[in-house]
C-alpha cells in the first residue's frame, strides 16, 4: 500500500505549484486554473487522511469542496468572459479600470 | 469731597443712549442723506436737553448732591463688582453740558461742511458713536465704564482722522494716533488695576468712584505715587502731553469739524477730566502732582514755540491746543482742579470756534489750508472774520473774554502755590499764544489775497448752517468766562464754588487780591505785547519775519522741524521696533515656529512616501505577502 506521506508530499507539491501560479502568472485563466489546482491539492490531503484514519468525514468534505469549486468556476469564468467582451484581453494588469 | 446726598434717577442712561440710537439709524438708513443730516444732530440736541434737565435738578438740590442712575450690574466676579452706573455731580455736569452743547453745534455745522461729501452718512455715524463713547466717559460712575468710553473715543478718533482714507497719509495719521494712544492707555489700565487692587477693603474690590474716594487712604505713599504716575501716562496719551503729544498735530488730517469736536473741545480733555475725577489719588502723592505740573508747563511752552512758525492753519491750532492742554495740566498739577475744568470749558468754546472758523476759511478757499496762500479774507468772509477775531481775543486772554479769566486763574494758582518758575513759563507762554494767534489772524484776514486766481474767484462766505454755530460759539467765547470771576469781583468764582464739593477748594488766597490783580496785569501786558509784535511783523513790516528767520536760521529751522521729535521717535522707537519685529518675524516666527509645524508635516509626508511602495495595488503582491505570513506562522507552530 502506498504510504500516506507520499500522498501528502504530492499534495504539497501540487499546492506549491498552484500558489506560485497564482502569484506569478498574469493571465487570469491560468491564475484561475492554479486556484483549482490548490483546491484539488487540499482535496487529495483530505482523502489521504480519510483513508488512513478509516473514516469518511474527509471524503464528505471533498464533495463539498468540489461543489463550491464548480460554482466558483462557473461564476469566475462568467466574470472573465464578461471582462473579455469589454476588453480584448485576459491579462490581469490591463484589467485595471476600477482601480484608481 | 465725598459723601453728599445721592439722588437716584433713571433718566441719565438716555443721554448716551440717544447718540447710540442715532448711530443705529445712520447705519440702517445710510442711503438717505437728508434723513441722516436731521437725525444725527437731532439726537445730540435731545441729549443736550436731557442733560440740561438733569443739571437743573442738580442745581436745585443742596450743594454736594449727585444724581446717580444705577442701570444694571455689569460684572460680578467674586469680590469684584462693576455696575453700569451714571452720575451727574458738579464735575460731570460741566462736562456733559460742554460735550452735548458744543457737540450739537458742531453736528449742525458739519451738515454744511460735509454737504458735498459722498460718505456723509458714515461721517455722522462715526460722530454719533463718538458722542456715545464720550458721554459714557464723562457720566461714568464706575472707572470700568469710564474706561470703555475712554477706549471708545480713541476708536472714533482713529476712524475720523482716517475718514478720507483714500489718501495714505490720512490713514497713517489715524494709525499713529491709535498707536500712541495705546501707549497711554496701557499706563491707564495698569494704574486702574493697581488702584483697584490697593483700595480693596472689606472683601470688596471695586472701581466705583465713591468706593475709590472712600478708600483712597489705604494707599501707601509709594503706591499712590505709582498709581498717579501711571494715570498721568494715560492722561498724557489722551490729552496730548509731552512726550506723547505727537499724534495730535497729525490728527488734523481728519475733517475740520472732527478737529473741532474731538481734537480740541472734548476728547483731548478726557485726560484732564480723568485726573480731576481721581484727584484724591493725586492729592495722596505730592510728588506725582509736582510731575503733573511740570509736564503741563513744559508742554504748554514747547507746543507754543512750534506754533510760532507753522504755516498750515490747522497745524497752528493743533499746536495751540496742545499748549492749552498743557495749561490745564499745569492747573491740575498745582491742585487747582476746578480751575483746570474751567479752562476746559472756556477752551472748548473758543477752540471749537477757532477750528470751525478755520474750517469755514478752508471751505471758502476750496480746501486750501496754507496761510501763505490766504490773506485779505475780511471783506469776503465777514462773519467768519468777526467770529475768528473773537476766538483769537479769547485765547490770547484779552480782558473780559473767556480765556482771560480761566488762564489768569491758572496763573494765579500757580503763583499762589509757590510755583514761581512755572508761573513764569506760563506767563511767557501766554505771550507766545497771543503772538501766534494774531499772526494767524493777520496772515489769514489782512493784506492781499495770495491764492491762485481760480481759487480767489471762488472765495465765499459759508452758508448759515455753518455761520450760526460760529456766532453762538463766539458769544460763548465772550461770556463763557464770566461764571468764574476773580475773588471779590461781583459774584466772584461762582464756577469754582459750584465744583468745590467735588474737587475741593484749592489753596489760594494767602497772597490776597492785590497779588492776583498784579499777576493778571503782567500776563495781560505780555499777551498785548505778543499781539502787538504780531501786528508789527505781519501787517506793518511784512519783510521782518523773513529777515528774522534768516538771521536766526538754526532756531527757525528747529521750530519749523518741530524740534525733530517725530524723527527722533522714528529713529529711537519706531525703527528699532520695526527691526525687532522683522527679526522676530523672520527668525522666531518663520524659522522656528513655522519650521516646527512644517517639519512635523514634512516628516509625516516623507514617511508616507516611503511606505506607499508597500501598497502598489497589485493583488498578487499582496497575495505573496499573505502567503509569506502564512508560511511564517505555520513554520513557527511546526518548529516549536
Amino acid at each position: 500500500m502506498v504510504p500516506t506521506s507520499w500522498y501528502l508530499a504530492l499534495s504539497a507539491v501540487l499546492f506549491a505549484i498552484g500558489a506560485v501560479g497564482v502569484l506569478v502568472r498574469r493571465n487570469i485563466i491560468v491564475v484561475f486554473m492554479a486556484i483549482e489546482l490548490m483546491l484539488n491539492a487540499v482535496n487529495l490531503t483530505f482523502v489521504a487522511f480519510a483513508r488512513q484514519l478509516g473514516t469518511i468525514d474527509g471524503q464528505v468534505i471533498v464533495f463539498f469542496v468540489m461543489t463550491v469549486a464548480a460554482a466558483e468556476a462557473a461564476v469566475g469564468l462568467a466574470i472573465i468572459i464578461a471582462a473579455f467582451r469589454n476588453r480584448p484581453t485576459v491579462n490581469a494588469d490591463e484589467l485595471a479600470v476600477l482601480r484608481w | 469731597m465725598h459723601g453728599g446726598e445721592i439722588i437716584p434717577t433713571s433718566t441719565l442712561w438716555l443721554i448716551p443712549a440717544l447718540p447710540l440710537a442715532g448711530l443705529l439709524l445712520a447705519i440702517v438708513f445710510g442711503d438717505r442723506k437728508r434723513l441722516v443730516t436731521i437725525v444725527a444732530p437731532g439726537v445730540v440736541g435731545i441729549a443736550f436737553a436731557v442733560a440740561l434737565a438733569s443739571v437743573v435738578t442738580l442745581l436745585r438740590a443742596p450743594a454736594g448732591a449727585r444724581l446717580v442712575d444705577d442701570v444694571y450690574p455689569w460684572i460680578v466676579a467674586g469680590p469684584f463688582r462693576a455696575d453700569v452706573a451714571f452720575r451727574v455731580d458738579a464735575l460731570a455736569a460741566v462736562m456733559v453740558l460742554i460735550v452735548t452743547g458744543v457737540g450739537f453745534l458742531i453736528h449742525v455745522y458739519s451738515v454744511g461742511y460735509m454737504a458735498h461729501d459722498e460718505s456723509l452718512p458714515r461721517f455722522f455715524a462715526y460722530l454719533n458713536l463718538f458722542m456715545f463713547a464720550m458721554l459714557l466717559l464723562v457720566l461714568a460712575d464706575n472707572l470700568v465704564v469710564l474706561f470703555v468710553g475712554w477706549e471708545g473715543v480713541g476708536l472714533c478718533s482713529y476712524l475720523l482722522i482716517g475718514f478720507w482714507y483714500e489718501k495714505d497719509e490720512n490713514a497713517a495719521a489715524g494709525k499713529k494716533a491709535f498707536v500712541v494712544n495705546r501707549i497711554g492707555d496701557l499706563g491707564f489700565v495698569l494704574g486702574l488695576l493697581l488702584l483697584a487692587w490697593s483700595t480693596a477693603a472689606n472683601g470688596a474690590i471695586s472701581l466705583d468712584v465713591a468706593h475709590v474716594e472712600e478708600h483712597v487712604h489705604l494707599l501707601a505713599p509709594q503706591t499712590a505715587t505709582a498709581v498717579a504716575l501711571l494715570l498721568l501716562v494715560g492722561a498724557a496719551g489722551k490729552s496730548a502731553q509731552l512726550p506723547l503729544y505727537v499724534w495730535l498735530p497729525d490728527a488734523m488730517a481728519g475733517p475740520t469739524p472732527v478737529s473741532a469736536l474731538i481734537h480740541a473741545a472734548t476728547m483731548v480733555t478726557a485726560g484732564i477730566y480723568m485726573i480731576a475725577r481721581l484727584h484724591v489719588v493725586f492729592l495722596a502723592s505730592p510728588f506725582a502732582l509736582e510731575v503733573v505740573a511740570i509736564v503741563g508747563a513744559a508742554t504748554a511752552l514747547f507746543a507754543a514755540t512750534i506754533a510760532l512758525v507753522q504755516t498750515d492753519i490747522k497745524k497752528v491750532l493743533a499746536y495751540s491746543t496742545v499748549s492749552q492742554l498743557g495749561f490745564m495740566v499745569l492747573a491740575l498739577g498745582v491742585g487747582a482742579f476746578a480751575t483746570a475744568i474751567f479752562h476746559v470749558m472756556t477752551h472748548a468754546f473758543f477752540k471749537a470756534l477757532l477750528f470751525l472758523g478755520a474750517g469755514s476759511v478752508i471751505h471758502g478757499m476750496s480746501g486750501e489750508q496754507d496761510v501763505s496762500q490766504m490773506g485779505g479774507l475780511r471783506e469776503k468772509m465777514p462773519i467768519t472774520w468777526w467770529t475768528f477775531l473773537v476766538g483769537t481775543l479769547a485765547i490770547a486772554g484779552a480782558p473780559g473774554f473767556a480765556g482771560f479769566f480761566s488762564k489768569d486763574e491758572i496763573l494765579a494758582h500757580t503763583w499762589g502755590t509757590g510755583h514761581y518758575a512755572l508761573w513764569a513759563v506760563g506767563a511767557f507762554t501766554a505771550g507766545l499764544t497771543a503772538f501766534y494767534m494774531f499772526r494767524l489772524l493777520f496772515l489769514t484776514f489782512f493784506g492781499e489775497l495770495r491764492a491762485a486766481p481760480e481759487i480767489a474767484h471762488h472765495v465765499h462766505e459759508s452758508p448759515p448752517v455753518m455761520t450760526v454755530p460760529l456766532v453762538i460759539l463766539a458769544a460763548l467765547s465772550i461770556v463763557g468766562g464770566w461764571v468764574g470771576l476773580p475773588e471779590g469781583w461781583l459774584w466772584g468764582p461762582a464756577f469754582g464754588r459750584f465744583l468745590a464739593p467735588v474737587t475741593g477748594h484749592s489753596a489760594l488766597g494767602e497772597h490776597g487780591a492785590g497779588v492776583e490783580t498784579a499777576l493778571m496785569l503782567v500776563a495781560t501786558l505780555l499777551a498785548a505785547g505778543g499781539a502787538t509784535l504780531a501786528y508789527v511783523f505781519y501787517v506793518r513790516m511784512p519783510g521782518l519775519p523773513y529777515l528774522l528767520a534768516w538771521r536766526l536760521k538754526p532756531v527757525y529751522e528747529l521750530l519749523v522741524g518741530k524740534y525733530w521729535i517725530d524723527e527722533l521717535y522714528d529713529a529711537v522707537v519706531v525703527r528699532p521696533y520695526v527691526a525687532l519685529s522683522n527679526l522676530l518675524w523672520r527668525i522666531v516666527d518663520q524659522m522656528m515656529i513655522d519650521g516646527a509645524v512644517n517639519g512635523v508635516a514634512t516628516t509625516v509626508l516623507a514617511n508616507g512616501q516611503l511606505w506607499r511602495y508597500v501598497q502598489d495595488g497589485n493583488v498578487q503582491h499582496y497575495a505573496l505577502v499573505f502567503l509569506g505570513g502564512a508560511i511564517a506562522l505555520l513554520s513557527y507552530y511546526l518548529v516549536r
